[in-house]
């Protein structure tokens, strides 16, 4: 990457240097070959919505999106998949309608990028060239920090399951195969991760499916964080109604090294011995973001970006959104699609010479299911002001208790969130 | 758009965006709609127990995120969602939905 300290200086700074930057995308390279291009890699709940909302809000824009998986596997509602609630099926969608909304889907996976000529390098082979790139890679998972968990990740051993897909199924299967009796260890990563609530979710997903299959069966969860790193009260009231017994809280037990073998989780404190294992390393930006130069956060793990216009802070033309983004927001799939959001307005305002929103605003939800019939959830809207970011508004916050309605509205929220992002 | 509605978004969005988008509402409005979507589907068009709130009465929409804020209406979640916006950013909303079928 060739960047020099004046073009560096121009991106870091705030909105008004932002939108210079802009009208020089639109001089330099547009104006020459028409419509301007917008690149987006990966097609999940952040790169897929962003797609949409610039062809709704730029007609004018040409949107390409690089994918290299055939179907969209949605992590949430995946745990009820592990709970035996729901199917893969109902987790996976396809990609048919993005096309038709003008949006350009190439199936094949990001290799290199040139952020001086702006272009992507595929795996296949070709090369595409960018006005502005939008990267949406979601997480890459630290499966080195655990010692041992490759190679029992590739003898099906161990798996993480925190992309959705065949480890979900495989998970599933795991846990239909153990005997009544048996024992289920989980480990929570250090925070930040995808999804804070999700393992607790998982835990409760598992503990009903147990309590219904095999109720003599335990669960250990091995806690990398202080403490439940989200609705704690929710989970809390959930596994001593529901599940008196059943759950062992560990906090503080970050997993060094896992055993497919023997079978054991080696933490500082103890060899825990289970019959299903379920590790979750921890995680940073995907890999795509540091061919762009844009995992640039002090420990190079995440990408830190203006949260007004989701651009790289580093990189000019690079936009970073959903997960792979360094804030005081949530990684998670509904925060995801209103970065993506934000991001689409800005690019579209930005390729037209506009000065971005300088007020947008984000909201989160998180639902999670503690049984097959209750949900909870954690909620808060952010604005954003010049100078601190994003602030949350009052009132956000957590139930302290799952109920019925708001598992129908989870439910709820799943269906008409895969319709928004792939609809 | 109406008169009241283009004051109404300009002191909500400080004057940004209004000229050369597709719709008739301003880019502020139309992008803090989306982040309604999320939960109400595609174009507030909800597919199951969730309620759709596309083509809702303008002042009907106003009165039921002002009665969310205050509280005159309970529901599960949407006083945590109505605290985020002002009322300004309400009445734009509301014409916008109103446009939605
Ligand atoms: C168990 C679990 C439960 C969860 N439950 C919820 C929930 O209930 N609610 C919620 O809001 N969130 C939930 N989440 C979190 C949610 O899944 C993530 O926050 C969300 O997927 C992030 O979106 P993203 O766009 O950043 O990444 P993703 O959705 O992961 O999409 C990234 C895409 O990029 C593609 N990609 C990566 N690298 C490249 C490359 N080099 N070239 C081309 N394509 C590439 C990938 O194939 C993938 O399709 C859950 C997560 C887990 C693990
Ligand atoms: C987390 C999901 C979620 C989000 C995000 C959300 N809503 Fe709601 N909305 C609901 C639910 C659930 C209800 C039913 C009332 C309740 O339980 O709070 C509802 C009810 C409503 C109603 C009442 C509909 C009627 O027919 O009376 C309106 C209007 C509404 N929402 C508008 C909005 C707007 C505008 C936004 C964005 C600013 C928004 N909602 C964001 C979930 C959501």
């Amino acid at each position: 990457m060739t960047l020099n300290r004046r073009d560096f200086l121009k991106v870091s700074g705030a909105g008004a240097a932002v939108a210079l930057t802009g009208c020089a995308t639109q001089s330099a390279s547009t104006a020459a070959k028409g419509n301007p291009h917008v690149v987006i890699v990966g097609a999940g709940f952040g790169g897929a919505t962003c797609a949409k909302y610039l062809k709704q809000w730029g007609p004018n824009i040409d949107v390409t999106l690089i994918e290299p998986n055939d179907k969209f596997v949605s992590c949430p509602i995946s745990n009820w998949v592990l709970g035996g609630i729901k199917t893969m099926d109902d987790i996976t969608h396809g990609y048919d309608n993005l096309p038709k909304r003008g949006i350009k889907m190439v199936k094949d996976y990001v290799v290199g990028v040139d952020t001086a000529q702006r272009m992507v390098k595929l795996k296949g082979g070709s090369s595409i060239a960018y006005d502005r790139l939008v990267l949406a890679p979601g997480i890459e998972v630290l499966t080195d920090t655990v010692k041992g968990f490759k190679d029992a990740e590739a003898a099906g051993k161990v798996v993480h399951a925190w992309k959705a897909g065949e480890q979900t199924a495989l998970l599933r299967k795991q846990l239909e195969a153990m005997p009544d009796g048996g024992v289920f260890v989980m480990s929570v990563p250090t925070a930040p991760y995808r999804c804070p609530p999700g393992p607790y979710e998982r835990a409760c997903m598992v503990a009903n499916y147990f309590k219904k299959a095999k109720p003599k069966s335990k669960i250990i969860l091995l806690d990398g964080n202080p403490d439940i790193a989200s609705k704690k009260g929710l989970f809390m009231n959930a596994w001593n109604t529901y599940y008196p017994g059943m759950i062992e809280y560990r906090p503080n037990n970050a997993p060094f090294a896992v055993d497919g073998t023997k079978m054991i989780v080696s933490t500082e404190f103890d060899d825990v011995k289970g019959d299903v294992l379920n590790v979750v390393p921890r995680q940073r930006a995907g890999e795509v973001c540091a061919m762009a130069g844009a995992r640039n956060d002090s420990n190079g793990v995440w990408c830190t970006v203006n949260l007004a216009t989701f651009e790289s802070t580093t990189v000019p033309n690079v936009h970073v959104i959903g997960d792979s983004v360094l804030s005081n927001l949530p990684k998670s799939g509904h925060m995801a699609t209103n970065h993506a959001k934000v991001c689409a307005a800005a690019i579209v305002e930005l390729l037209a010479g506009r000065q971005p929103d300088p007020i947008p605003v984000v909201a989160n939800t998180c639902y999670s299911a503690t049984s097959d019939t209750t949900s909870g959830y954690v909620a808060n809207v952010f604005r954003f002001e010049a100078g601190k970011g994003y602030v949350s508004a009052p009132e956000g916050g957590a139930t302290a208790k799952g109920d019925e309605l708001n598992f129908a509205y989870n439910e709820s929220w799943a269906q008409n969130i895969w319709a928004e992002v792939l609809g | 758009m109406t008169i009241k509605t283009i004051a109404l978004s300009l002191a909500a969005s400080a004057g940004f965006g209004l000229a050369g988008v597709a719709s008739a509402a301003d880019l502020h409005t139309q992008a803090i709609s989306a982040t309604c979507m999320s939960c109400h589907g595609p174009g507030g068009k909800s597919l199951g127990a969730i309620p759709s709130i596309n083509g809702l009465d303008k002042d009907y929409f106003v009165k039921q995120m002002k009665d969310f804020k205050s509280g005159a209406r309970q529901g599960t979640i949407m006083k945590r969602h109505a605290y985020g916006y002002t009322d300004a950013e309400f009445e734009a909303m509301g014409a916008y939905f109103a446009t939605l079928k």
